[in-house]
């Protein structure tokens, strides 16, 4: 109990100085003198979002930029770290899973959450229904990777199954399958779990989406004798277009910097690592900062174009509305 | 206060659970027949199935003695019905080093989470208002840079970012942020909560209506009065759906926990805990699902207490991550 205290503690003196902080940046602004008053305050009320962000998020950036052409000891070597990514099997191994991530995850995270929004659209116990898709938004990765290995656990064929999924292959007559160690097809099953936690976001923002289209367009459609399938792909898809490009954009940048399922499921062993974990195993765990900084770099320039093309998209969004 | 039309990115898309069924006219409810059609149905019920079942399994197991999850599937509980409390009182408990002790680590992410959130909704909300609000050059130029930041993988900044709290920010002994302590898990989620933090408030408070600002200045307020007074509890909403967000985002992180934490019982989270045991003793099932459930508890409460502010903020701001 006197841990808790101790920590209870720590909590309260932290949140003190920092009210101390902000309580003293109102005291000056607000007693400043008159001339440049207005330049004082704006500094003020800037200055520590600023100089957390420059101290902690640009300089470290360029930072890292600089680490990337650096080796273990801190020596510049070019573009050593980047050979290595693009010629060495194990590197390569990484970046071919992570394209089968990026290609993967969004697209069917999409797919079945655009499904079954339209599939439960207007039904009964809609909101039920969407919840339980939902869920797994709100669940931790690591708490993702172990409901998925329990989900995934091999005993061997004379014993009882615990793994639900071996025990289905029993059922059907099969041999049980070691699914996390099997190279390549292990990277499948992970895959998975990134789009049991996806499809919920993207069924929820789709489904707002097709409650928004007008109903006069459905009906219009509808007195045309359109069957379900046509207003689908002719009035439901080209109207819900905008809010489909914005979920496979985000699904995409979250894919890209998928981290904690592989850490805690596999971690990055038998052929499943990707960019970001083996950034974190290069960088923490083997003592190679300057590859660490090259991934960490690469998935920058990965993500940087999606970025890009999503911040486009809702300003063009903006300006129509 | 619900009367101002503050909700601008919110309103336009219509609420998750709105329920459209009233004023129907037969037409709609004919498409509505036809769309809901039983194979659609079908299709929704197994991917709801689906989506459920690996959290079920989870919750069944937890309740279960050691020898049954380990010894038989968890589909088993309606002949072997067996349940205990046993795994949950392990997990909890403080034992020697080999026990869980996941009550302390719990406390840990509270302890984390709490003034992570708190710090960056008062510092986003100073520079948010002050982007929206004040008068400066370079205001619109500053405030696109800092949306821009987002692009930025939290992985770009890792290493030089545990540089700077080590090495840099240690005069002699002193050390501003001290290991072994929140403080640099607190600044590090700052800062990276810090751009959407500040882009998401300023679209709100940009549309509080200028004349309720006005009206102030004129009565002679400086900005720490109008910011306190009159802009923190008009954009309450906002900073709710956030602030659930960050928090839950915090709750749930692993990576920065993995690079500033340390790993003991004193700082570490929850997740980072869980993540341990998996990868140290993955075989012990008893542990790990009355883990994870209890690492899962307060998100799941979170999420379907708060689901409404919830799922606007991912309307309105997408995912992180």
């Amino acid at each position: 109990m006197e841990d808790f205290a101790d920590k209870g503690l720590q909590v309260v003196v932290g949140l003190a100085i920092f009210a101390a902080i902000i309580g003293l940046i109102m005291l000056v602004v607000d007693r400043a003198p008159k001339s440049g008053r207005e330049k004082l305050q704006v500094a003020g009320f800037l200055a520590p979002a600023l100089i957390l962000l420059a101290v902690g998020l640009v300089f470290p950036a360029l930072q890292t930029s600089y680490i990337s052409f650096t080796n273990r000891n801190g020596e510049f070597v070019g573009l050593d770290n980047f050979v290595w990514m693009f010629t060495q099997p194990e590197a390569l191994v990484t970046l071919r899973n992570t394209l089968i991530w990026v290609v993967l995850v969004p697209l069917l995270a999409s797919s079945i959450g655009l499904a079954y929004a339209v599939f439960i659209d207007r039904a009964r116990g809609e909101k039920a229904l969407k919840a339980l898709v939902f869920m797994p938004m709100a669940i931790s990765f690591v708490g993702a990777g172990v409901i998925w290995r329990f989900v995934y656990a091999y005993k061997g064929a004379e014993q009882n199954q615990i793994g639900l999924l071996n025990q289905i292959l029993v059922w059907l007559g099969q041999e049980p399958k070691q699914f996390l160690l099997d190279a390549p097809e292990n990277t499948f099953f992970l895959i998975a779990v990134m789009i049991w936690i996806q499809t919920g976001f993207a069924m929820v923002v789709l489904s707002a989406a097709i409650k928004g289209i007008p109903t006069e367009i459905v009906e219009a459609a509808r007195l045309d004798g359109a069957s379900a399938w046509q207003q689908f792909r002719n009035v439901t898809i080209p109207t819900i277009r905008g809010s489909l490009i914005v979920v496979i954009t985000t699904i995409t940048i979250g894919t890209l910097k998928v981290f904690d399922i592989v850490r805690t499921m596999t971690a990055g062993q038998y052929e499943t690592s990707v960019v970001a974990n083996e950034m974190y195993t290069q960088a923490f765990r083997a003592g190679e900062p300057g590859r660490g900084a090259a991934l960490a770099l690469v998935l920058f320039l990965m993500v940087l174009p999606v970025v890009v093309y999503n911040a486009r998209l809702l300003r063009k969004q903006k300006e129509i509305r | 206060m619900s009367t101002v039309p503050l909700d601008n990115t919110n309103k336009l898309l219509p609420d998750v659970n709105d329920d459209v069924t009233q004023g129907q006219s037969t037409m709609q409810k004919r498409v509505r027949q036809r769309l809901t059609s039983r194979r659609a149905t079908a299709a929704a019920i197994i991917i709801a199935v689906i989506w459920t079942v690996p959290t079920f399994g989870l919750l069944v197991s937890s309740f279960r003695p050691e020898a049954n999850i380990k010894g038989n599937g968890w589909w088993n509980v309606l002949t072997d019905r067996q349940f205990t409390l046993e795994n949950y009182a392990d997990v909890l408990s403080p034992g020697g080093s080999q026990s869980p002790n996941l009550l302390s680590y719990f406390v840990n992410s509270l302890a984390i989470v709490i003034p992570g959130t708190v710090f960056t909704l008062v510092l986003g909300a100073m520079a948010a208002y002050m982007f929206a609000w004040g008068r400066f050059r370079g205001k619109d130029s500053l405030f696109i840079f800092v949306f821009a930041l987002q692009i930025v993988p939290l992985q770009m900044a890792l290493i030089p970012l545990l540089q700077l709290f080590t090495k840099v920010l240690k005069f002699g002994d002193f050390q501003v942020l001290p290991s072994g302590t929140y403080a640099q898990l607190w600044v590090a989620h700052t800062i990276f909560g810090l751009p959407l933090a500040i882009f998401l408030l300023h679209n709100f408070i940009a549309e509080i209506p200028g004349e309720v600002i006005e009206a102030a200045r004129v009565d002679g307020a400086g900005h720490s009065t109008i910011f306190w007074r009159i802009i923190i509890p008009l954009a309450t909403p906002a900073l709710a759906s956030f602030g659930i967000f960050q928090f839950l985002w915090l709750w749930n992180d692993l990576l920065v926990a993995l690079v500033f934490s340390g790993g003991g019982a004193d700082v570490a989270p929850i997740t980072q805990r869980l993540a341990e045991i998996q990868g140290s003793r993955g075989g012990e099932w008893q542990r790990l699902t009355a883990g994870a459930f209890v690492s899962i508890i307060v998100p799941l409460a979170v999420f379907f207490g708060l689901q409404r502010y919830f799922v606007r903020g991912l309307l309105a701001g997408g995912l992180k991550g």
